[in-house]
């Protein structure tokens, strides 16, 4: 017994799929309630800077007076915090990750009304 | 009499994913002793209590390890919900039981595909991280993350699973378990996995006690005990008999895991079976004012929070011990004896967690 214990598992493999999958061509679906990247509806958000209070990594940052909200991709740990403390219900959970960047710091910013002087994102006064 | 040498182990080693550092004196093929060095990765997250809400500090305490955040997030919610006086309803308690026997599936299953990688058999290894796959889709299903399941909160769970979706999940364990049972009984009968771990780094019982050993290397050596018998979430309702082995070696450390993932299985289902409906969490007002201990049963042993509060959104003070920091001394006491060769299977079989130790 002892001498072919693996041959049944060495069988059933020789003639089953392969467990893996061909990454890049087909990738795996994700579940509903997988906790993914935050989006924001910013035409709802009133800047209340309820998320960037709860946020526990402090990856939110709302500029009341701007009007802009924004978040740093790398900093968010996807606990949902902001999502539940949301009361407009303006912020959302994805169920896919964001993606992979290669420069350390960039961040997604939110402007409502979008701001007429040609400023660029990372420029804006939203260090608050 | 033959010369001594110091070979340096770790903290990069193929076998081990974590820095733990050994030096390691040998005299030819055999190691007289070994002393160790930690402290690679320290993080200061117990630092970190005195600069995040109580609240927000769960998200810190899921993430001292990543194979058992769900109990680490568990154990620090009971120790403030002690201080507090809070009775969680039931259904977050059982919920937080079926996760956390869930993480132990999924620890102990990472942990046998280490160890069969780390005597060779690499082909045993991808077996059972293919079936810890299937766990892990049923943890990322009913929590939203794969190994930080972010479920945890003071005075509940943050999510709910239907009582529809856990008998799926319970019939699904089933067919599971046959598989897991098709993996590990080559762990068990196979020649050259017992080659390899039969008789190798005895710990006697009286050794393991003396030595304040935990968890599997402590069952191991013959003594019965689990934290799961205090009672905490829903084991008062769900008895739990530990699993003990006379052996005391690398063998019987295996043995007892396997039987662990077995139990845990049967632990889901009879948790299933019992499920009350009602609320998963409850309202939480006012800070926490004093100090408990708080104890549990990770997959690798038993883990202490000791937390104070002083009236305050900030903690004063809180304190991990970690079931790797209370093996230590049982496995340097093995160590001596054994030949160079043996040293990575000896260590893993404490199922080491560095990143939890030094945190």
């Amino acid at each position: 017994m002892s001498l072919f214990a693996f041959t049944k598992t060495v069988l059933g493999s020789m003639v089953s799929k392969p467990a893996t999958r061909m990454y890049p061509f087909e990738v795996r679906e994700a579940f509903p309630g997988t906790r993914g990247s935050i989006a924001i509806e910013i035409e709802k958000c009133i800047y209340c800077t309820l998320c960037a209070r709860k946020c526990p990594t402090s990856a939110i940052v709302v500029n009341k007076a701007a009007r802009s909200w924004e978040i740093d991709r790398l900093r968010c740990i996807s606990c949902r915090a902001c999502v539940e403390a949301c009361p407009k219900d303006c912020l959302s959970q994805l169920t896919s990750y964001s993606p992979a960047v290669a420069i350390k710091g960039g961040k997604d910013f939110f402007h409502h009304p979008a701001p007429k002087v040609a400023a660029a994102p990372g420029a804006a006064p939203a260090q608050g | 009499m033959s010369k001594r040498t110091i070979i340096p182990f770790g903290p990069q080693h193929p076998v081990l994913p974590e820095p733990l550092h050994l030096d390691l004196v040998v005299e030819d093929e055999i190691v007289v002793e070994a002393v160790p060095s930690i402290g690679f990765i320290h993080r200061g997250l117990e630092k970190l209590v005195e600069k995040k809400d109580f609240n927000e500090f769960v998200y810190v305490a899921e993430r001292i390890c990543g194979i058992c955040s769900c109990i680490h997030g568990m154990t620090y919610c009971q120790g403030v919900e002690e201080i507090m006086n809070l009775q969680v309803p039931g259904r977050a308690k059982y919920l937080r039981t079926i996760w956390g026997e869930f993480s132990r599936i999924h620890s102990h299953l990472l942990w046998l595909g280490l160890a069969a990688d780390a005597f060779g058999f690499e082909s045993l290894f991808m077996h059972s991280w293919r079936i810890r796959e299937k766990i892990l889709d049923i943890i990322e299903e009913t929590t939203g993350g794969r190994v930080i399941f972010g479920t945890s909160k003071v005075g509940g769970v943050r999510r709910d699973v239907t009582n529809e979706r856990l008998k799926e999940i319970s019939v699904l364990l089933k067919t599971y378990a046959g598989e897991i049972k098709e993996v590990t009984d080559i762990f068990l009968n196979d020649n050259s996995v017992k080659h390899r771990l039969c008789g190798v780094g005895v710990l006697s019982k009286d050794d393991a006690l003396m030595l304040g050993a935990v968890g599997p290397m402590l069952r191991a050596s013959g003594v019965a005990q689990d934290m799961r018998k205090l009672g905490y979430a829903a084991y008062n309702d769900i008895p739990v008999e530990p699993i003990i082995d006379q052996s005391g070696d690398c063998y019987g450390r295996c043995v007892v895991r396997i039987k662990e993932v077995f139990q845990a299985i049967d632990i889901i289902q009879r948790a299933v079976d019992k499920i009350p409906d009602g609320p998963i969490d409850m309202k939480v007002t006012g800070f926490p004012n004093g100090e408990f201990f708080a104890r549990t049963e990770q997959p690798r042993g038993e883990v202490i929070y000791y937390i104070r509060g002083n009236g305050t959104k900030h903690l004063q003070r809180m304190r991990v011990r970690t079931p790797t920091f209370a093996n230590l001394p049982a496995i340097l006491k093995v160590i001596p004896g054994c030949s160079v060769a043996d040293i990575p299977i000896l260590l893993l079989t404490i199922d080491p967690c560095i990143s939890c130790t030094e945190r």
